[in-house]
């Protein structure tokens, strides 16, 4: 492999890696502020404890989400160099504003709300975790609007002599029509990860420890599930948005995205095909008619286009080559991310409706407490996957091909070194923070009394070191 | 002021701030082992920097982000030529950040012990390799016509370099010392206050030896000025530390570390990279900056925001202002 394959398969593993913990972050610290005005304002103890013990688990899962993230911003420099050369004027903008007003913001109110528990007054100390949760989402949008503006570039001019792309409009970057669609469907892919990991834990609590913090664990069941369901509907509607726009700017990825080879109208979608992909034969395959058409365009009897028109028309547009991204991949991935995503809907539904009515959960509904965090959390990756691979060969849609980013001076035994130390690292990590987090969803709701720390020694903080 | 000049200063600012602020924090890892003699006392001396330790560490990714966005071939050309070093950076900020998070998490002392040592690795190994990084960029390295980086791993490793790195450590270990002596009560504050007289003595050497090579290296007054005011200031901070004063000490260790850091990007100017191979391959304040559009944002944004994050990330310091005693623990 050379340097550009090594360069591809550690950002792809770094950043899928570093989206495995940001999905949770996102959700989990907004569940936790909910939960904690709840208790604000109704002064109940179970919201307290409830606050208490998923805002250990966000601890947990926040430490990762932060470490891998660094590794993302110094990758661009290390693995990119030409990339950042060629786009740092226009990407360093949101990055640069990212870190001023996102990261700041969310790391030094993580430190008072972690450690303030006794130090503040509770009203302030209930700001700080709100504060978290404007940071967490300044700063998706700003990363989100620098990824799309490599799907999508706007508000720029190409520098022909120093060869970069120039920001000649930042207003145009930040309200870029792809970020407008992204950033809504990927909040709401993340709280899908949050309330079915909320209502997971709550479900293996009920069922492996009867008659402990019943009412509590009901409550978040509850909230996690419901939350699953609001957001399931948010992705699917901002999903639908998200194709129309990217049939308009990147066409290629939804013909890619279907496997759809010759132009259709009316175009159907289909749900799963055997056989190849490839456009020579197929053996067998489930559609649905019009349905691509209007997930495309929102017209039902629409054109869409197919890969070998659009190939042909690119090679006119920018020179001989292939402008196929890999056609399997996008095809697939884009069926999992809807169908695995939309699963963990249908058994949060099934948890709300086994649960009425003070009903406890059977062993049935147990068997899902781990399917239904993690089906979301895949079908997150699947969406990136698809995103990403579905841009190429292009690293900036339509102006710098993935192959003219690397970094030239950089050595295949430097990537492979990298590579390999990020790889075994995140790995050992992986297990070290899964076992982490078994052991303090088993552990349970803390006590009862919030105890007063200052004046009891001998009694570690829950939240301190 | 041209726009450039402004973004090169903020830069400047943006590394002096990360390193003032997460060198007391490397400086308390470092020593986590050595001055916290059991679980009680290391649990108090990692409650030190427990608040604020993420915050600090934001420093470097603005620092990043904001060369990156102000000076593309700038972050270009150092980030993909210090490909090694930055991984050991990396590796280091990952487990050491995991590690500070996670050791209290279990309450088992086995498990917060492991994860001390990795603290004290992950401390350690940044301290060194972001002076040997400093160090090689001041003194120049082998740039290309294109700016691109053709040399090679052994050479970052020279003599200036290695002293570079030990004297930021030794830096570092001091104000980790005497910002424990601030933070902490009876046997431990004491047992920090002697540890940084010690300590300072080495250190005042190494500091001293590698800012007069500097000068001699790439010097001017103003650079010479200002590395003059930095071993003035340790030196006032240590004999502030033997007076018992620690607030002063600590502002001392402080100012040091902000001058000595500001001297190397004065002698450094206007090159931000400068080419060992030839002096026109440079990379300067001129040739890697963004365009006027670009800085003009980005002077806005931070001209508005950076007082902001200065006024809540100081109010953090006062809020936990108090100082950390060692509590015994009920841990298995
Ligand atoms: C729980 C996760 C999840 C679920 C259930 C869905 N998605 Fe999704 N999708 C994502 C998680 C995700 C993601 C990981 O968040 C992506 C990757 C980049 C992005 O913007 O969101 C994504 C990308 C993505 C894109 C690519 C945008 C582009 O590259 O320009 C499209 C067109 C859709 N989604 C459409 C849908 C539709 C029509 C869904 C129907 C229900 C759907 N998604 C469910
Ligand atoms: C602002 C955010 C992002 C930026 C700037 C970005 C940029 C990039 C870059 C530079 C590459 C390497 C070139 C290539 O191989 O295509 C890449 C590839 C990739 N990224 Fe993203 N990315 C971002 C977010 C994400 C996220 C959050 C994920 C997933 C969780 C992701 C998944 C991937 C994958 C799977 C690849 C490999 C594609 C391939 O090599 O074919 N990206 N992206
Ligand atoms: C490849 C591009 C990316 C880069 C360079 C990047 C950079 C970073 C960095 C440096 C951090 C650590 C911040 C800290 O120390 O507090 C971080 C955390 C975070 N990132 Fe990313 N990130 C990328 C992709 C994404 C994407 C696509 C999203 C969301 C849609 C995202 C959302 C977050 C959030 C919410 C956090 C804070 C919470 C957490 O640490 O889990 N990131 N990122």
């Amino acid at each position: 492999m050379d340097t550009l394959d090594l360069a591809r398969w550690q950002f792809a593993i770094t950043t899928v890696y570093h989206f495995f913990f940001v999905p949770v972050t996102l959700s989990l610290v907004a569940l936790v502020a909910g939960l904690q005005t709840a208790w604000y304002r109704t002064g109940k103890e179970k919201y307290l404890r409830l606050t208490k013990f998923y805002g250990k688990l966000f601890l947990i899962n926040i430490a990762m989400g932060v470490v891998t993230g660094l590794v993302q911003e110094f990758q661009f420099g290390m693995n990119w160099s030409d990339y950042s050369r060629f786009v740092g004027d226009v990407f360093g903008a949101p990055l640069a504003l990212e870190g001023l007003l996102a990261f700041f913001l969310e790391s030094t109110f993580i430190g008072l709300w972690m450690f303030g528990w006794d130090r503040l007054p509770k009203a302030v100390h209930l700001a700080c975790i709100w504060m978290v949760v404007l940071g967490t989402q300044l700063s998706a949008y700003f990363i989100l609007a620098a990824n799309s503006w490599m799907q999508n570039p706007v508000g720029f001019r190409y520098n022909a002599e120093r060869g970069r792309a120039e920001l000649t409009d930042i207003g145009a970057v930040l309200t870029n029509k792809v970020v407008l669609v992204t950033y809504p469907h990927t909040i709401f892919a993340a709280f899908m990860v949050g309330g079915a990991f909320v209502a997971g834990v709550a479900i293996w609590h009920l069922v492996r420890r009867p008659g402990a913090d019943v009412g509590a664990f009901r409550t978040a069941l509850r909230l996690g599930a419901v939350t699953v369901l609001i957001a399931g509907a948010g992705v699917a509607l901002s999903g639908d948005q998200q194709g129309k726009v990217m049939t308009e700017v990147q066409p290629m990825k939804m013909a890619a995205a279907e496997a759809l080879y010759e132009s259709e109208q009316p175009a159907s979608f289909s749900i799963f095909t055997v056989g190849t992909l490839d456009g020579s034969r197929e053996v067998f395959s489930l559609k649905v008619p019009y349905l691509l058409s209007f997930l495309g365009t929102g017209d039902f009897n629409s054109e869409v286009k197919g890969i070998n028109p659009l190939q042909e028309s690119y090679e006119k547009l920018y020179g001989p080559g292939s402008y196929k991204p890999n056609i399997p991949l996008t095809y697939w991935t884009f069926r999992l991310m809807i169908g695995v995503g939309m699963a963990s809907v249908a058994i949060a539904a099934w948890a709300l409706w086994a649960t009425r009515r003070g009903r406890a959960p059977d062993k049935w509904l147990a068997l899902m407490a781990l399917p239904l965090p993690l089906l979301p959390l895949v079908a997150n990756c699947f969406g990136w996957i698809f995103t990403e691979t579905g841009r190429q060969p292009w690293l900036v849609f339509g102006l710098l091909p993935t192959a003219s980013g690397v970094s030239p001076g950089t050595t295949s035994a430097e990537v492979i070194t990298s590579l390999a130390v990020f790889t075994l690292l995140y790995g050992v990590l992986a297990v070290v923070e899964v076992k982490l987090m078994f052991r303090s969803i088993r552990a349970g709701l803390p006590p009862d009394q919030p105890e007063p720390v200052e004046d009891e020694p001998g009694k570690p903080l829950s939240f301190a070191y | 002021m041209e726009l450039t000049t402004v973004w090169f200063l903020l830069i400047a600012v943006l590394w002096i701030g990360y390193f003032v602020l997460e060198g007391f924090d490397f400086g308390v890892g470092i020593l986590l082992r050595v001055l916290g003699r059991n679980e009680p006392e290391r649990r108090a001396v990692v409650t030190t920097i427990g608040p604020v330790w993420d915050g600090n560490e934001v420093w470097l990714i603005t620092a990043a982000g904001a060369t990156f966005a102000a000076f593309p071939e700038w972050y270009a050309s150092l980030f993909s030529g210090f490909y090694l070093p930055l991984l050991a950076i990396l590796f280091a900020l990952i487990i050491r950040g995991v590690g500070l998070e996670f050791r209290g998490k279990r309450d088992d002392l086995e498990w917060r012990d492991r994860w001390d040592t990795v603290i004290a690795i992950g401390s350690l190994i940044p301290a060194f390799v972001w002076g040997l990084v400093f160090a090689n960029q001041v003194r120049g390295v082998p740039l290309d016509a294109d700016f691109e980086y053709v040399g090679s791993l052994a050479g970052q490793f020279n003599l200036y370099a290695v002293l570079g790195g030990v004297a930021l450590t030794a830096l570092f270990v001091t104000h980790g010392a005497i910002f424990l002596a601030l933070r902490t009560t009876d046997d431990l504050r004491l047992r920090a206050n002697r540890l940084a007289a010690r300590t300072g003595v080495v250190t005042v050497l190494l500091v001293a030896g590698w800012l007069l090579w500097t000068f001699d290296l790439r010097g001017s007054t103003a650079s010479g000025v200002v590395a003059g005011a930095a071993l003035v200031a340790l030196l006032g901070g240590l004999a502030a530390n033997r007076a018992g004063r620690e607030g002063w000490a600590f502002g001392g260790t402080a100012a040091a570390i902000g001058l000595a850091v500001a001297s190397l990007f004065v002698a450094m100017w206007p090159a931000v990279l400068p080419s060992t191979v030839n002096p026109a391959w440079s990379l300067t304040v001129t040739n890697a900056a963004s365009t006027p559009y670009t800085l003009k944002i980005l002077t806005v944004v931070g001209a508005i925001f950076t007082p902001l994050v200065l006024a809540y990330q100081g109010w953090t310091y006062w809020v936990f202002r108090k100082r950390v005693s060692v509590e015994p623990v009920a841990v298995a």
